[in-house]
C-alpha cells in the first residue's frame, strides 16, 4: 500500500471522551463494527453506491488475486497431462519387445497458418494396443482422433485447407480432457499402417513420461517473482484505492454521529466496519469473478491462452491468505485514512497544515534496490545460486515498490513550484497542491505495472535478442524449406513435382544430399577419414547453391565454400578422376567400424572447382554437386530429401497448399517457413502478455480515477453552479478536469519508465546481456495518454450536469 | 399607553364595524368587544361619545330610534363622508413606533370584514417600516459610535415590526377564516 | 412597459421547475446604480427571479432586457459571455474555489476574460484593499474567516467592474456585524463604480441598504414603492 499521508498526530485518543463509557475493548469493536456494518447495509441509496463501489473494486482485485493463486496448480496439472501423453521410454536404452500392446509412434505435429498443431502417428503392433489419456480407441491407418478444437477449426470455412490436409483420414473420435493441455488446444492423433522405425517411429509400451524436471532456471525464478510483483502490486493498490471509494461523503455521515454522541474512536471503529463490509462483499463478489472468468478461460482463447475450469483451482492456502488480509487490510487502510482527519460532531476537518511529504525515506526504497542490484553477481543460466535469486527478487521488488512510494513525492514536488498558467491549468494544479494524495495513490498503482513492465521487456527483449537477429536467411528467394528423412531422388523430384503444382508456388528447388568419404585406407597424417557432402540437383537448383556457369546434365562439379582450411578439406576427398564411397559406413573409420557393401562412385575428371552461394535457407554447402545425370541417386546412403519452395506472397495461403501438397507426400515430411528474422513466438507472447497485463492494469486504474473525479465533482456542485454563474466556459472546466488527471498520470509514467529503464537497465547488466530495445515503453505511453483522455471524457457528462445552474438552488 | 392607541383608532374603528350595516350603539360595543376588546371590553360610554363625534362630523348619521323597555336605542349608518375616512386611515401607514400591532391589527382584521385587500395595509405598513429603516440605516453610516448604537436600537425594533407584519401577510388566509362569519 | 432609462427589466416571467411554480408573472426593472432588494418568503422564488435576470436559467415565459437586449434571445455562450463581462455574482456559501488563494479567485473572472495574470491580480488586490481583505490575499478560503471570504467573494464580484451585480443572501452565512460590514463595502462599492444591485436577501436590516424593494410572493413580485 502506498503511504501517502504524513499528516501530524491524528488525534485519535488524545481526549478522553467525558461521554458514558459502554462496553470496551473487543466488545466495542464488535458492537461499532456491527453499527458500521449496519450502515453499510441500510445508509439508504448514498451507502449502497458506496458499498457496491468498493465491493466491485475490491472483487475485482480478489478475482485477480483467485486467478494468480491457480497458477501453480494450473500450470502443475497442465505439466502433467503433458507428461501423461508422452510415449514413456523412448529416451532410455531399452529396447521394448514388440507385444500385442505395443504401438509405433512418431512426433508429426504440423502448423496452420499462425498455430502450432501438436500430433503424432501411431500403429499398434497388435489387437491391444496401448492408448494415450484421452483416446477411446486408437486410430488405424486412414483414422485420425482430434482435439475438440481441432475439429471445430477443420469444419470451420478458415479451417477448409486444414481439412484438406487430413482428407486422407477419417475422423473417428475426439482426444478428452486428460489427453489435452488446454480446451483450445490443436492436437490429433493419426493412425498408420506403413509406419516404421525407419522413419523415425518409437516401440512404445506405455504412455506416461515424466522428463526429469530440470530445477527451475534461476533467471526464471526472477522473472516469474518480477511479474508477480508487478501484477500483483497494482491490484493491491487498487483494493486499498477501493476500499476509500465514498470516503468524503462517508465523514460527513459519521460527523452526524459525532453529535449523537459517537466517540472519536467510535467513529473510526463503525468507518472501519462499513469498509469491512464493503470487502466481504467484495470477497464474494471476487469469488462470483473468478468462477465466472474460470468458465469464460475455458471457451474463450485470448492471446493464445486457455485452460480448463477445473484447472484453476486456487492454492488453498493463498486463498487463506487472501480471504484474511482482504478484510483487515481494508479495515487498516480506512483507520489509516482517517488518521489526517478529524471527524468533529459539526462537521469534518481535514488537515489542511499537512506536513511537506519526506523524501529521504521515499528515496531509501528505490536506492537500496538498485544498489542491491548493481552489487549482485552476474547471473548466468549454469550458476544458479537460490541465495541470489532471492536478493535479485528482492532488490528489484524494492526499486518498484519503492518507485510507488515516490510517486506522492513526487506529484506533491512537482506541483507545489507551479504557479499561473492558464486558468484551467491553474485550477488544476492549485488542486493537485492541496490534495495530491488520492490522485498519486491512483497513479502509483499504474507507476508499479509500468516500471515492471518496462524493466521486464528490456530484459526479454535483451535475451532473446539472439534468436531476434538476422538468420541469414533469404526470403526473398525461397519462403519454405522442407525436408524429409527419407533418401530418394524419386522423391525430391516428387517434392518438386507436387510443390510446383501446388496454388501459389512460383518454384522449388529440389536437393537430395547425403555425406561421401574417399575410400581407401587412411593415409598418414589423416586422423579421420575425409568426408565431404554430396548434393544431387538439376542445374537449375545447383545454381541457387554456388556459381556454376556454364551447366548441363550429367556435370559435376567440385565446390568450395571460400574458407581455405574447409576447402582443403573437401579437396581431400572431392578428387576429380578419383573414386569417392557412397556408403561411408562401408569404410568406417577404420576397417573394425565398416559395415554394409561399397558403393564406389568415380568423380568425373571434367569437374570444375566453383564456389558455393548461401541458398534462401542461409546455408551454405561445400563439397561435390552432381547433376541427376552423372549418378544414381538411389546408391546414396543415409541421404535426406530436400525442398526449397518459393511462393507468391501475394497468394493467401500459399504455405499452407504447400503443406497440404507436403503431407500427402509423406504425412512425416517438415516443413519450415524461412523468415529473415526469426521471432521468437514465446517472447512476442510474452511482450504481448505484459504489456496488455500493464494496460489492464492501467484501466484498472482508470477505473478508480473516474471514480474519485465523479465524487469530487459531486461535492463541487454548488461551487461549479457559482463559477457557472459568473460565465465560467464549460470547455475552461473540462481542461482543467483534463490537467487534474493528465499531471500526475504524466508525472507518474515518467517516473515508471525512467525507473523502469533503471531497472531494466540493471538487470540486463547482471544477466549479462545488452540493452536491445530502448523505446519498449512508447505503447505505455500511448496507453497512459488513452486513459487521461478516458477519464476526463467520462466524467464530462457528470461536469455538463454539475455545470448547470440547478446546483444553485439546492437551498 | 395600549388606551391611548386605542382611543385614537376606536373612532375608524366603529365606522368600520357600521360599513357591513347599521347598527344600534349596543350592538357596535359587542362586535368591538367580538373582534377587538380581547380581556378589555369598551365602556359603553366610550361607544356613545365617539358616536355622538361621528355624528357632528357628519360620519355617521342616525338611521332611526327604537323606543322600547330601558334606554333609547339609535340605530346608526355610515355616511359616503365615513367610508371615505375609513378608506384614507386604513391605506395611510401607521407611523412606525413601538406597540403598534393592536392599531394595526384593528385595521387588518376591518379591511377583512369590509372586504378591503388586508395585504395592501401590511405591505404599505411594510414599505413605511423598511423607509425609515433606510433613513436610520443611512444615519448610522455617517454616525458616530452613539448614532449607531441608537440607531440600531430602533432598527432591531423595527425589524422585529417587520417580521410581525411578514407573518400576518402569510397568515392572513386564516385570519380571513376566523373573522369573517360563514 | 419598460420603464424609462432601465438598465434591466423582466416583463411577465414564468418558471416552473416540475410541480412547483417558481415564477408566475413576475415583473423587476432596476436602473443603473439602483441597488434594489428582493425580498420575500422562502420558497417564493426570488433567487428564481435572480437566476432569470442574471441569465443562468431561462424563464418558461416572459421577456428579459439588459440594455437593449434580449437576454431570452441570446445563446448560452452570448449569455455566459454577458455575465462575465457585465454582470458580478456573491452567493451565500460555496462560492470560492476552495484550492486557489484569495487573490487568485478574485482574479479568476478578470482570467476568463483572458486578461494577464500578473494584472489580474494587481487589479484584483485593488479590490481587496477597498474590501478590506488585502490580508488575506495569499490566504486560501478556508483558511479566512466568514466575512472576510465574504467580502472576498464581493470583491471578486465587482473585480470586473460589472454594471449589474447579482446578490443571492450575501450575509446569510454571517453574524450581524459581520453581515452589515459586508453590506457597506458592497453597497459603498457599487455606488462608486454605478453598479445596480439585485439584493435577494430575507434580512430586513440588510434590505434596508437598498433604495427600493420588491416583493416576491408565490412568484409574483410586487413593487413597495408604489405604494406609498
Amino acid at each position: 500500500m502506498s503511504t501517502t499521508r504524513t499528516k501530524p498526530a491524528a488525534p485519535a485518543g488524545a481526549v478522553p471522551h467525558p461521554g458514558p463509557t459502554g462496553p470496551t475493548g473487543a466488545r466495542a469493536w464488535l458492537r461499532d463494527l456491527a453499527m458500521g456494518v449496519r450502515f453499510a447495509v441500510g445508509g439508504g441509496r448514498e451507502g449502497w453506491v458506496r458499498t457496491v463501489l468498493t465491493a466491485v473494486g475490491v472483487g475485482l482485485g480478489v478475482a485477480l488475486l483467485l486467478g494468480a493463486a491457480s497458477v501453480p496448480d494450473l500450470l502443475a496439472n497442465r505439466d502433467a497431462r503433458a507428461a501423461a501423453r508422452n510415449p514413456a521410454d523412448t529416451m532410455s536404452a531399452k529396447t521394448i519387445e514388440r507385444t500385442d500392446a505395443t504401438i509405433l509412434t512418431v512426433d508429426a505435429g504440423t502448423g496452420f497458418r499462425d498455430s502450432e498443431i501438436g500430433g503424432r502417428s501411431v500403429r499398434a503392433d497388435g489387437d491391444h494396443p496401448v492408448r494415450p489419456p484421452g483416446v477411446s480407441e486408437l486410430p488405424k491407418g486412414g483414422e485420425m482422433v482430434v482435439s475438440p478444437a481441432l475439429r471445430d477449426l477443420m469444419n470451420s470455412s478458415d479451417g477448409k485447407l486444414l481439412k484438406q490436409r487430413f482428407d486422407d483420414y477419417r475422423i473417428i473420435g475426439t482426444i478428452g480432457e486428460p489427453g489435452l493441455i488446454s480446451p483450445k488446444e490443436l492436437y490429433y492423433y493419426t493412425g498408420s499402417d506403413t509406419l516404421s522405425k525407419a522413419q523415425g517411429a518409437h516401440r512404445v509400451e506405455a504412455f506416461g513420461y515424466h522428463e526429469e524436471t530440470e530445477p527451475l532456471d534461476p533467471l526464471l525464478v526472477v522473472l516469474v517473482v518480477l511479474i508477480c510483483v508487478v501484477l500483483l502490486t497494482p491490484v493491491l493498490i487498487f483494493i486499498g484505492t477501493a476500499v476509500r471509494f465514498g470516503g468524503d461523503r462517508r465523514d460527513q455521515r459519521l460527523a452526524a454521529l459525532r453529535l449523537v454522541g459517537a466517540d472519536r474512536r467510535g467513529v473510526r471503529r463503525i468507518a472501519a466496519g462499513e469498509a469491512l463490509f464493503g470487502a466481504l462483499l467484495g470477497l464474494a463478489l471476487g469469488a462470483v469473478f473468478f468462477l465466472g472468468g474460470r468458465e469464460l478461460v475455458g471457451v474463450v482463447d485470448i492471446w493464445k491462452v486457455s485452460a480448463f475450469p477445473s484447472d484453476m483451482v486456487p492454492m488453498p492456502g493463498l486463498t487463506a491468505v487472501i480471504v484474511v488480509a482482504v478484510p483487515v487490510s481494508s479495515v487498516l487502510v480506512t483507520l489509516v485514512s482517517l488518521r489526517a482527519v478529524a471527524i468533529e460532531p459539526l462537521g469534518v476537518v481535514r488537515s489542511t497544515t499537512a506536513r511537506r511529504r519526506r523524501l529521504w525515506w521515499r528515496l531509501l526504497l528505490p536506492v537500496a534496490g538498485l544498489l542491491v542490484l548493481l552489487n549482485q553477481d552476474q547471473v548466468t543460466r549454469t550458476g544458479g545460486e537460490d541465495v541470489q535469486v532471492y536478493t535479485i527478487a528482492a532488490g528489484a521488488t524494492l526499486t518498484l515498490v519503492g518507485l510507488a512510494t515516490l510517486m506522492p513525492w513526487l506529484v506533491e514536488a512537482a506541483v507545489a513550484q507551479l504557479r499561473g498558467g492558464p486558468v484551467p491549468w491553474q485550477l488544476a494544479t492549485r488542486r493537485l497542491q492541496l490534495s495530491s494524495g488520492t490522485a498519486a495513490r491512483a497513479v502509483s498503482g499504474i507507476t508499479v505495472a509500468v516500471a515492471g513492465a518496462v524493466a521486464l521487456q528490456m530484459l526479454f527483449a535483451s535475451m532473446h535478442d539472439e534468436f531476434n537477429t538476422t538468420t541469414d536467411q533469404d526470403p526473398r528467394r525461397a519462403q519454405l524449406n522442407v525436408s524429409s528423412p527419407e533418401a530418394s531422388g524419386p522423391l525430391a523430384q516428387r517434392m518438386i513435382d507436387d510443390f510446383r503444382a501446388a496454388k501459389g508456388v512460383k518454384g522449388v528447388i529440389g536437393r537430395v544430399s547425403s555425406y561421401v568419404v574417399r575410400p581407401g585406407e587412411m593415409k598418414s597424417g589423416d586422423d579421420m577419414r575425409p568426408t565431404t557432402e554430396l548434393s544431387v540437383g538439376t542445374c537449375a537448383t545447383l545454381r541457387e547453391l554456388a556459381r556454376v556457369g556454364p551447366c548441363k546434365d550429367g556435370d559435376a562439379f567440385v565446390v568450395h565454400s571460400g574458407d581455405r582450411e574447409l576447402d582443403q578439406w573437401v579437396d581431400r576427398t572431392a578428387r576429380p578422376g578419383e573414386q569417392v564411397e557412397l556408403n561411408s559406413e562401408s569404410w568406417g573409420d577404420d576397417a573394425s567400424e565398416a559395415r554394409g557393401k561399397h558403393r564406389p562412385w568415380t568423380l568425373p575428371k571434367s569437374a570444375r572447382t566453383i564456389t558455393s552461394r548461401p541458398d534462401p535457407a542461409g546455408d551454405r554447402y561445400s563439397g561435390i554437386f552432381v547433376t541427376p545425370g552423372a549418378i544414381d541417386v538411389a546408391k546414396l546412403a543415409d541421404a535426406s530429401t530436400q525442398a526449397l519452395v518459393q511462393i507468391d506472397p501475394k497468394v493467401t495461403d500459399a504455405e499452407e497448399y504447400v503443406r497440404n501438397a507436403a503431407t500427402h507426400i509423406d504425412p512425416l515430411i517438415r516443413v519450415y517457413t524461412i523468415r529473415m528474422v526469426e521471432r521468437d513466438k514465446q517472447y512476442a507472447s510474452v511482450q504481448k502478455g505484459l504489456q496488455a497485463g500493464a494496460i489492464a492494469t492501467m484501466m484498472l486504474i482508470a477505473a478508480s480515477m473516474l471514480v474519485s473525479t465523479l465524487e469530487q465533482l459531486r461535492e463541487r456542485k454548488r461551487l461549479l453552479a457559482a463559477l457557472t454563474a459568473f460565465g465560467t466556459r464549460r470547455s475552461s472546466m473540462a481542461w482543467s478536469m483534463l490537467w487534474q488527471t493528465a499531471v500526475p498520470v504524466v508525472l507518474g509514467l515518467g517516473l515508471a519508465i525512467s525507473g523502469g529503464l533503471a531497472l531494466g537497465f540493471v538487470m540486463c547488466r547482471m544477466v549479462d546481456k545488452t540493452v536491445s530495445d530502448w523505446l519498449v515503453f512508447l505503447p505505455l505511453c500511448a496507453a497512459g495518454a488513452a486513459l487521461v483522455a478516458a477519464v476526463t471524457l467520462l466524467s464530462l457528462p457528470a461536469l455538463w450536469r454539475m455545470m448547470r445552474p440547478d446546483g444553485l438552488r439546492t437551498e | 399607553m395600549v388606551c391611548i392607541v386605542l382611543r385614537m383608532s376606536i373612532g375608524h374603528t366603529l365606522l368600520g364595524l357600521l360599513e357591513s350595516g347599521p347598527r344600534h350603539g349596543y350592538d357596535l360595543k359587542r362586535a368591538f368587544d367580538e373582534k377587538f376588546g380581547h380581556d378589555k371590553p369598551l365602556h359603553y360610554g366610550q361607544v356613545y361619545s365617539t358616536m355622538s363625534r361621528l355624528l357632528k362630523n357628519g360620519l355617521v348619521e342616525v338611521d332611526g330610534i327604537e323606543a322600547g323597555e330601558g334606554p333609547e336605542r339609535k340605530r346608526y349608518a355610515i355616511t359616503e363622508a365615513g367610508i371615505t375616512d375609513v378608506q384614507r386611515w386604513l391605506a395611510t401607514p401607521e407611523k412606525p413606533e413601538p406597540y403598534l400591532q393592536s392599531t394595526l391589527y384593528t385595521k387588518v382584521v376591518l379591511a377583512l370584514l369590509t372586504h378591503r385587500d388586508a395585504a395592501d395595509i401590511l405591505d404599505t405598513q411594510r414599505a413605511e417600516h423598511l423607509r425609515l429603516m433606510r433613513i436610520l440605516t443611512d444615519r448610522k453610516r455617517r454616525g458616530d459610535l452613539a448614532d449607531q448604537l441608537i440607531c440600531d436600537h430602533a432598527l432591531f425594533h423595527l425589524e422585529a415590526d417587520l417580521r410581525w407584519l411578514e407573518l400576518t401577510s402569510a397568515r392572513l388566509g386564516k385570519l380571513a377564516k376566523e373573522v369573517l362569519p360563514g | 412597459m419598460t420603464p424609462a432609462g432601465s438598465l434591466l427589466t423582466a416583463d411577465g416571467l414564468r418558471k416552473v421547475y416540475g410541480p412547483t411554480t417558481a415564477l408566475d408573472g413576475a415583473d423587476f426593472s432596476i436602473h443603473p446604480g439602483e441597488i434594489v432588494a428582493v425580498m420575500g418568503p422562502s420558497g417564493s422564488g426570488k433567487s428564481t427571479l435572480l437566476h432569470c435576470l442574471a441569465g443562468i436559467v431561462r424563464p418558461d415565459a416572459g421577456e428579459i432586457t439588459y440594455n437593449g437586449q434580449r437576454l431570452t434571445d441570446m445563446n448560452d455562450t452570448a449569455l455566459s459571455a454577458l455575465r462575465r463581462s457585465e454582470f458580478g455574482f456573491v452567493f451565500q456559501f460555496g462560492q470560492l474555489v476552495p484550492e486557489l488563494t484569495c487573490v487568485e479567485n478574485v482574479a479568476l473572472p478578470l482570467r476568463l476574460n483572458g486578461a494577464k495574470r500578473k494584472d489580474a491580480e494587481r487589479t484584483a488586490l485593488t479590490w481587496m484593499e477597498r474590501l478590506e481583505v488585502d490580508d488575506v490575499r495569499d490566504k486560501r478560503p478556508g483558511q479566512a474567516s466568514g466575512g472576510q471570504g465574504q467580502r472576498v467573494a464581493v470583491a471578486r464580484a465587482l473585480v470586473t467592474s460589472p454594471r449589474v451585480l447579482f446578490a443571492d443572501e450575501p450575509t446569510g452565512a454571517l453574524d450581524s456585524l459581520n453581515g452589515e460590514r459586508v453590506m457597506e463595502l458592497l453597497t459603498d462599492a457599487a455606488r462608486s463604480t454605478n453598479a445596480a444591485v439585485v439584493l435577494v436577501t430575507h434580512e430586513t436590516r440588510v434590505a434596508a441598504y437598498s433604495d427600493r424593494e420588491i416583493v416576491v410572493r408565490d412568484g409574483k413580485s410586487r413593487d413597495m414603492e408604489r405604494l406609498v
